[in-house]
């Protein structure tokens, strides 16, 4: 007799995800997935899409989705929140040149109204979709499309820290910092996960998971070293970590 | 119904509510505060949202995803507020998500001033954000006729699921004027009238009533037929939803065209011509998208009709569609003030008899 030992969660759809191979994305989106999933929403959830390489994380996460203007989602999902209220989960997915940059207004209003959203934060240091620029948060002398020389602090400053920044704002309620580098960090980052869609259900207040991910391609590194150089380069500077949690 | 004295901007914003809007999003900026500000108070008393957004771009994101629930959801702002806007109002458009905007139109460009203007008309109606799109846009001239608009917007932007914006000039908003208020819409979200909305799909159920927002359509094919369904859209609005008033057209020796306010001084000077035995007749168009192209050209057409002055609060803009309506065939003249200084009811008249006089 057969038996099923593992499923893929229904809340993934059938489609093949477009990521590269070495890719985190495809291991955060499950991990958001299944959170969803074991909370048995019945259908009340709703998820925000950037613009970035998950820009087409609509037809992969089965629920209601919308597709946001680059860096608005936070905007976006405060619309969908307070028409929907407490009991519809609401959640953003976006990159770090999405969310550290070009949106760095939204993100830091919707945490400083304490909008009831989950985020997750996913930073590869780096432009991903468009083939490798620097962003905010690439690393000092990390080489990039627009930082051929390696990222110079005194031209363009030092890399942001999103969940720091975030944490000190009044209105963010839970904020920690995690990576899926191995299976130890991808149990942790799912509770993370969980824990901020818990938060959400219960009507505390704005959380943020940010989630170090590697981008083989435009590191122009194979995955085993990506993974490599996310551990000996990003978790140095970017510790994980809770780095806010109004519970505790 | 008795009438009631009220400012514009809180006509319109009250008319909006009464129209079933549930959920403003917004951001201060004279000449138009008045309607966030009624907004505050006003929202919490019939269970709806007011909330002050940290900017325009955040307001019409929140539009965004307001509207996408199938709520009905509006903006408003003045037109610094309103280019802030255009990246939102594109993605709007885009995503097929019915939502009104309101543009209280001041001086630019740039910072410009605070006083009224017709100065985004080409914006408005000749894109404004990127992409092949239109939004339903309707140019009122009374306080009144912007609370009636108001009743059918929300109905329009669902039939044809388009933004619908209004360029309203700021006196529009700013005057006060004796008004009839319709009674309350009742207007609850229902999933069957609009089964793209995000209202609670879940795994198992049909795939394709799953609600996806979206404007991405990134192959060539699909792109093409996403925007075939918007074109054929615009196509009906442009055959059914034109509006235009006409006066005193009838043997008209000049006919003049003007939207909003500017019409109405036109309306004056044509009272005081015809006193002085000067035939003159106008055309104001009310929707501005789509442009009543043949109303225009239909009044201007009539034998009697010499030529043409269009006037307006700003350089000239609708003039562009006033010269495509007649397309060459009688003489067009211009009158405008771009500094936010009303044309005055002297000033057209003078312009009209320097017409006649060949001038
Ligand atoms: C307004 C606007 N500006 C720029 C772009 C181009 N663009 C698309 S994705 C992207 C960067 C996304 O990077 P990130 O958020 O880090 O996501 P990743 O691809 O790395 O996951 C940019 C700049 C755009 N689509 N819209
Ligand atoms: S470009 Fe980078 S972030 Fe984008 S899918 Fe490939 S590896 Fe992932
Ligand atoms: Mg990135």
């Amino acid at each position: 007799m057969s038996q099923v030992v593992f499923e893929k969660t229904q809340y993934l759809t059938d489609k093949q995800f477009h990521y590269c191979p070495g890719c985190n994305h495809g291991i955060i989106h499950r991990l958001v997935a299944e959170v969803i999933d074991e909370m048995d929403l019945d259908g009340k959830v709703i998820g925000v899409a950037p613009v970035g390489c998950s820009v087409f994380a609509y037809d992969y996460f089965n629920c209601d989705m919308y597709e946001a203007a680059h860096g608005r989602a936070p905007a976006v999902a405060t619309g969908v929140k307070r028409v929907v209220g407490d009991d519809t989960m609401v959640f953003t997915y976006q990159g770090d040149g999405d969310l550290a940059s070009i949106g760095t207004a939204e993100i830091v209003h919707a945490a400083h109204r304490g909008e009831k959203i989950v985020t997750i934060f996913v930073n590869n240091a780096i432009y991903g979709m468009t083939g490798g620029q620097m962003a905010p948060t690439t690393l000092v002398g990390q080489k990039t499309t627009t930082s051929p020389r390696g990222r110079d602090e005194a031209w363009c400053g030092a890399p942001i820290r999103v969940a720091e920044m975030l944490a000190q704002i009044p209105g963010s309620y839970y904020i920690e910092r995690v990576a899926v580098n191995n299976t130890a960090n991808i149990v942790k980052a799912k509770k993370a996960i969980a824990k901020a869609f818990r938060y959400q259900k219960e009507g505390k207040g704005f959380c943020l998971v940010e989630v170090l991910s590697t981008c083989p391609t435009n590191w122009g590194l194979s995955p085993v070293e990506a993974m490599k150089w996310l551990e000996e380069n990003m978790i140095p500077y970017y510790p994980l970590g809770v780095y806010k949690d109004k519970e505790a | 119904m008795a009438l009631t004295l009220m400012k514009g901007s809180e006509a319109i914003a009250e008319a909006a509510i009464r129209a079933g809007a549930r959920y403003f999003f917004g951001y201060p900026i004279t000449p138009q505060t008045e309607i966030p500000e009624y907004m505050s108070a006003r929202m919490p008393e019939v269970g709806g949202c007011f909330l002050q957004a940290e900017s325009e771009v955040a307001a019409i994101n929140m539009i965004y995803g307001a509207a996408g629930t199938g709520a009905r959801a509006i903006t408003s702002s003045s037109s610094p507020g309103i280019s802030l806007k255009q990246e939102g109002i594109s993605y709007c458009a885009g995503a097929q998500l019915p939502c009104v905007i309101l543009n209280v139109m001041r001086g630019g460009p740039g910072l410009g001033n605070i006083q009224a203007s017709q100065g985004d008309y080409m914006q408005g109606v000749k894109g404004g954000g990127n992409g092949d799109y239109h939004l339903l846009t309707y140019a009122p001239a009374s306080v009144q006729e912007a609370i009636d608009i108001m009743m059918f917007a929300f109905d329009k932007a669902e039939q044809y699921r388009v933004p619908v914006l209004f360029l309203a000039d700021g006196i529009i908003a700013q005057m006060m004027e004796p008004v009839e208020m319709p009674e309350m819409v009742d207007f609850k979200i229902d999933p069957e009238k609009k089964p793209w909305a995000c209202t609670g799909w879940k795994p198992g159920d049909d795939p394709a009533k799953r609600g996806v927002i979206n404007s991405i359509y990134i192959d060539t094919e699909s792109l093409t037929e996403h925007n075939e369904v918007l074109q054929t859209v615009y196509k009906e609005i442009v055959a059914n939803e034109q509006k235009w008033e006409y006066y005193n057209t009838e043997g008209a020796e000049f006919i003049i065209t003007a939207f909003g306010t500017v019409a109405r001084i036109a309306k004056s000077a044509i009272d005081e011509l015809k006193k002085e035995g000067v035939k003159v007749g106008l055309v104001r168009p009310i929707s501005v998208w789509p442009f009543p192209y043949d109303a225009v050209r239909e009044a201007v057409m009539a034998d009697s009709v010499k030529a043409v002055l269009d006037v307006e609060l700003n350089e000239g803009q609708m003039l562009q569609d006033v010269k495509l309506a007649i397309n060459g065939a009688k003489p067009i003249d211009f009158f405008g003030h771009y500094g936010s200084q009303m044309p005055t009811v002297d000033e057209v008249k003078a312009k009209i008899i320097s017409m006649k006089e060949g001038k």
